[in-house]
């Protein structure tokens, strides 16, 4: 009976404590993005207020006024590099795309000699940190006039995409059954029809996530877009960023309000896909 | 036939590898070439002057250069291993949770879309010593009476970096080992149990073998990015106050665009790209062996 109840008390005990300790994580992790959403709609004086105001008082729409007018403070040309972005983003996602496709098809598809050393080869290029990479392609860019130019951004992160990519799309051709492809084949169809019509339906969504995984690198890409880009016309959004900070001031509100802009379309896409997102990658790593 | 006709797999991988030449490697041999010239941005002639291996001596011999060489090792082998433990706990927590789950893994996900630079600026926001949510709260509840300079001081800037860095990369980590989790299988444990094993024990001896590879997999990715720290770092503090947050590629990004000495930037640059093929040489050999170890290899 008293050794009952104990092991009741401490069964008790131990959910509390794990409901405490998951809200306390979540908390962790909710705060400093919800702090960022919250500050957009405030004004920067109750942001930079002293003693602080807790309580928000004062909430308005006026920091994504001034983001959208065009001319609002410090005249960030905001909706210019949201286009940029998105171009720049959305271009070199398709491409990667197709390129990983076809490179994730002969890694997933044939065997070769080497295939393990071409497997690593491909991926230790995304391990070269972007700092010591943005030297040397700041002089290449330079000379070739690709400097400045959506062009010139969009293949480096073709380049930066494509080992990733094909790392997740062969992840899920491998579980696409050869017998599958087969098939097709003795039934007339050519290698490429049998692809294009039963392969890629299968894999489809797995080449989805893929896209979505190299469209939020290329959104976000900081380390070689800020050297890469001077004006207006190619800057992109997390470069943009920086616009808001001058010398000894930094405007925080329209700061998040730009942040919120960043953060939608990427929370979007990563809602939508996150469980094949999660497949993707383990299935890739482990069975690959 | 007599032409020669490439095989269907070569066909296929040569668009990857021509645009991963033509962005990567043939940047990367200039820059290999440059570091041997005393190359400076403003003055374009000094790219033909053969200086031999005098920008690798100078590294060498730099003291900031080895403290900055240090302080990236120390921040890569705490933070990763933080966020691979935190990242467990994380999972186990989740895990455990049967109602609202899904909800639980997307909130999750939160910090993985946010863009590097922006939680460098977020995180300053939050540790700024005169409006910072931290400062604003340990004061509010009367913890402190000082504003504690988390970015200026040198330990506590490096702390911020390192709670930065962990926050936007924890989840990583969580997510994949979740998914490993839910691969484990029941039976062995449900044995276990009944074999009179301490849930410690279960954990130890047969949980964690099967989530071994799933650890590996996100340490393999994130090796592949973790100069991703670089925009968090260089937003937070750029290295300061006086050098004493430097990190490998903050040094070399001032160097070569600041101060424009190019070829000295790209034999530092040469060295940290060495240092990042290693570990994510390491983390794929772990990889290959856990699975293994699993008989998924192949």
């Amino acid at each position: 009976m008293n050794e009952n109840l104990q092991y009741r008390i401490r069964a008790r005990l131990l959910k509390v404590l794990h409901f405490v300790t998951l809200f306390i994580a979540m908390a962790i992790i909710c705060v400093p993005g919800l702090w960022v959403v919250l500050n957009s709609f405030r004004p920067t004086v109750e942001i930079m207020a002293k003693p602080p105001v807790w309580v928000p008082g004062d909430l308005n729409l006026d920091n994504y006024r001034a983001m959208f007018g065009a001319v609002g403070e410090g005249g960030v040309p905001v909706l210019q590099y949201f286009t940029n972005s998105l171009i720049i983003s959305v271009t070199s996602t398709l491409i990667a795309i197709l390129v990983g496709m076809a490179g994730g098809y002969a890694f997933a598809r044939f065997r070769f000699k080497g295939k393990a050393s071409i497997f690593i080869g491909l991926m230790l290029t995304r391990a070269v940190p972007g700092v010591s990479l943005s030297l040397p392609l700041f002089i290449v860019m330079a000379k070739t006039g690709l400097i400045d130019t959506h062009m010139g951004l969009i293949l480096v992160y073709v380049a930066l995409n494509v080992p990733f990519t094909i790392w997740l799309i062969d992840g899920f051709f491998r579980q696409v059954p050869v017998e599958l492809a087969e098939a097709a084949e003795i039934d007339g169809c050519t290698r490429w029809q049998a692809f294009w019509k039963v392969e890629f339906p299968v894999a489809r969504a797995g080449v989805a996530s893929a896209g979505i995984f190299a469209f939020l690198t290329s959104w976000n890409e900081y380390a070689l877009a800020s050297q890469l880009t001077r004006s207006t016309f190619s800057k992109t959004m997390p470069v943009g960023l920086r616009d808001f900070t001058s010398e000894f001031t930094i405007n925080w509100g329209g700061m998040c309000a730009l942040a919120v802009l960043m953060i939608i379309p990427a929370l979007i896409l990563t809602f939508l896909v996150q469980k094949h997102l999660i497949a993707g990658l383990t299935f890739g790593g482990v069975k690959g | 036939m007599s032409r020669f006709r490439p095989p269907p797999w070569f066909v296929l991988l040569l668009p990857a590898i021509i645009i991963l030449s033509a962005v990567v490697l043939i940047p990367l041999l200039l820059s290999l070439y440059s570091s041997f010239t005393p190359y400076r941005l403003t003055r374009p002639e000094t790219l033909y002057k053969w200086i031999g291996t005098y920008n690798y001596e100078k590294a060498i011999e730099s003291a900031h250069f080895w403290a900055a060489f240090g302080r990236t090792i120390l921040l890569l082998t705490i933070a990763l291993n933080l966020e691979m433990l935190m990242g467990l706990g994380l999972a186990l927590l989740v895990n455990k949770v049967t109602y609202g789950q899904r909800t639980l893994r997307t909130v999750m996900m939160f910090p993985m879309m946010f863009s590097p630079i922006l939680v460098g600026f977020q995180f300053k926001f939050i540790f700024n010593d005169n409006v910072g949510l931290v400062n604003n709260a340990l004061q509010s509840l009367g913890l402190s009476n000082v504003a504690i300079p988390w970015l200026v001081d040198g330990q506590l800037a490096f702390f911020s970096i390192l709670v930065a860095e962990m926050w936007s990369s924890t989840s990583v980590f969580a997510i994949l080992i979740l998914a490993g989790l839910f691969a484990v299988p029941r039976d062995p444990i449900e044995a276990a149990k009944v074999d009179g094993c301490t849930p410690w024990q279960s954990f130890r001896h047969i949980t964690l073998p099967y989530i071994m590879p799933f650890i590996y997999i996100a340490l393999a990715i994130r090796s592949l990015d973790v100069a991703r720290a670089y925009d968090i770092v260089q937003i937070m503090t750029n290295g300061g106050p006086a050098r004493r947050t430097e990190l490998l590629w903050t040094l070399i990004g001032r160097t070569g665009y600041v101060d424009a000495k190019m070829g000295y930037a790209n034999a530092m640059g040469y060295i940290s790209i060495f240092l990042a093929i290693f570990f994510t040489i390491y983390f794929f050999r772990k990889l290959n062996a856990a699975r293994s170890e699993l008989g998924m290899a192949g």
